[in-house]
């Protein structure tokens, strides 16, 4: 292979008159970050409610629920972006479009609503199969006891729920975490996006893919830590 | 407002939308699907295999695909190809290579890793004694993998394979990171050429969204169709 590696690029100031290049990709691993966090508040919450209202004894709510996930799973993430970014303000009426439009870090918050309303829907399949899994003695033993429906969820099922589905929770997450690298598209400076503009700048190619590849693995590999930390520390003694 | 909805943008720019985008997109997506489902059961079966290192190799290429983000692969290897290219041909400089074939590579190894988890959970799924029965009646691996183990996986796990074949007719779509035109990338540039965004994104999403939801049906469908009776 005729090229020519300079791992000492790192080191050498972006053309951006910043910092170094290692600066650059650390910025856009912390916008990474801070996205995918972001985006997770709105996809677990919106998730979990979705979830749940597939499980509902009530056809109306099953039927929004269905509705939902079937939309968001079926267009591609990409094309939803465009939707949130580009289509938005010009349907919305016109002093919101505008003022959607003027909004400083727009493609941030874009990001963080689309990937947010995206996940929302894989973490609502979820928490669906989750709740679905347990036995259908628990949710009868609430009604028994006296709960509301709205308690039966909050204090048996949905406990329950989540420590059962916490593994597929923590690839959705890390799935919404890789998913940040597609708002490249409308703008974001994430890890992807800066690798690329370091490529450009600097036309090491390879090392640029190489940190930006390291960085996602080292993320994967911390997120997973956690992960498994947290599902030892909520464990029911006894169980298992 | 939705007032000013054009559909003439939509309906003159039909055939170049689906004759040169859909048409690259469905291209892309089947050969991919093959190559990735061939790739990916070789990778099940090393990560299988008792021999020695392999399957520690097959689990560092899943793991590493698995932990990247697409954009990313994708940037790699519209750098990387032109370089293996030469590596592998022995030529003097890196080889010229189109966007079709870049794109190609990328999705087929990609999604190698995510058919290979199917495959194996499909492999492993099989009762141990039927992978015994064939030894104990002289096949070698190679004839029970093929006669016994493998054809009862693709029964089993068609369902999950197509469903993750739609997921890889979506991720295309992220070839649009390298201008190439696509079904998306075609409207991208309809869009931007006539000033009309609002029109092509939503006819964009409505394709994929048909597309998509039809398929999952059909797949749902072919699922209680094969199931086996256990």
């Amino acid at each position: 292979m005729n090229y020519n590696w300079n791992w000492g690029i790192f080191f050498e100031s972006s053309p951006e008159g910043t910092g170094t290049y290692a600066d650059m990709l650390l910025s856009g691993l912390a916008w990474t970050i801070v996205t995918a966090l972001c985006s997770w508040v709105i996809a677990f919450l919106l998730g979990s409610l979705i979830g749940v209202l597939r499980t509902l004894p009530n056809r109306a709510a099953n039927a929004v629920g269905t509705t939902y996930v079937e939309l968001f799973r079926n267009i591609p993430l990409l094309v939803q972006m465009f939707l949130w970014y580009f289509v938005l303000p010009e349907v919305l009426p016109e002093s919101w479009g505008s003022w959607l439009k003027q909004l400083p870090n727009a493609p941030f918050y874009t990001a963080v609503v689309c990937l947010g309303f995206f996940t929302a829907s894989r973490v609502a399949e979820q928490v669906r199969a989750g709740i679905q899994s347990l036995p259908r003695g628990q949710k009868m033993a609430g009604t028994a006891l006296g709960l509301t429906v709205a308690q039966t969820y909050r204090h048996v099922l949905l406990p329950n729920a989540y420590r059962i589905i916490l593994p597929p929770l923590t690839s959705e997450f890390l799935n919404n975490l890789k998913n940040t690298s597609v708002a490249l598209t409308i703008g974001l400076l994430e890890l992807t996006a800066r690798a690329r503009a370091m490529q450009e700048f600097s036309f090491q190619v390879f090392e640029a893919f190489t940190a930006a590849t390291v960085l996602y693995v080292l993320i994967n590999i911390v997120v997973i830590f956690i992960s498994s930390w947290i599902e030892r520390r909520v464990a029911i003694p006894g169980n298992r | 407002m939705l007032a000013n909805f054009d559909f003439s943008v939509i309906t003159g720019s039909l055939s170049y939308l689906f004759l040169d985008g859909m048409r690259f997109t469905l291209t892309l997506t089947a050969l991919a699907a093959i190559g990735g489902i061939a790739l990916g059961t070789l990778i099940a079966m090393m990560r299988l295999s008792g021999l020695p290192v392999i399957p520690l190799v097959a689990k560092t290429y899943v793991n590493l695909f698995r932990s990247l983000p697409l954009v990313l692969v994708i940037f790699w290897f519209y750098f990387l190809v032109p370089y293996l290219g030469q590596w592998v041909t022995g030529a003097d400089r890196p080889m010229t290579v189109g966007a079709f074939t870049s794109s190609l590579v990328t999705f087929t190894l990609f999604e190698a890793a995510y058919f290979s988890e199917i495959m194996r959970a499909g492999i492993q799924s099989i009762p141990k004694g039927q992978a015994a029965a064939a030894q104990a009646l002289g096949m070698t691996y190679w004839t029970s993998m093929r006669t016994v183990i493998l054809p009862q996986v693709f029964r089993n796990m068609t369902p999950i394979l197509l469903t993750q074949t739609i997921v890889l007719f979506q991720d295309t779509s992220l070839v649009y990171v390298l201008s190439i035109t696509d079904f998306l990338g075609a409207a991208s540039k309809v869009a931007q050429r006539d000033g009309r965004l609002v029109e092509m994104y939503l006819f964009a999403a409505v394709v994929y969204f048909a597309v998509c939801f039809v398929a999952s049906l059909a797949v749902r469908r072919l699922q209680k169709k094969i199931a086996i009776i256990r």
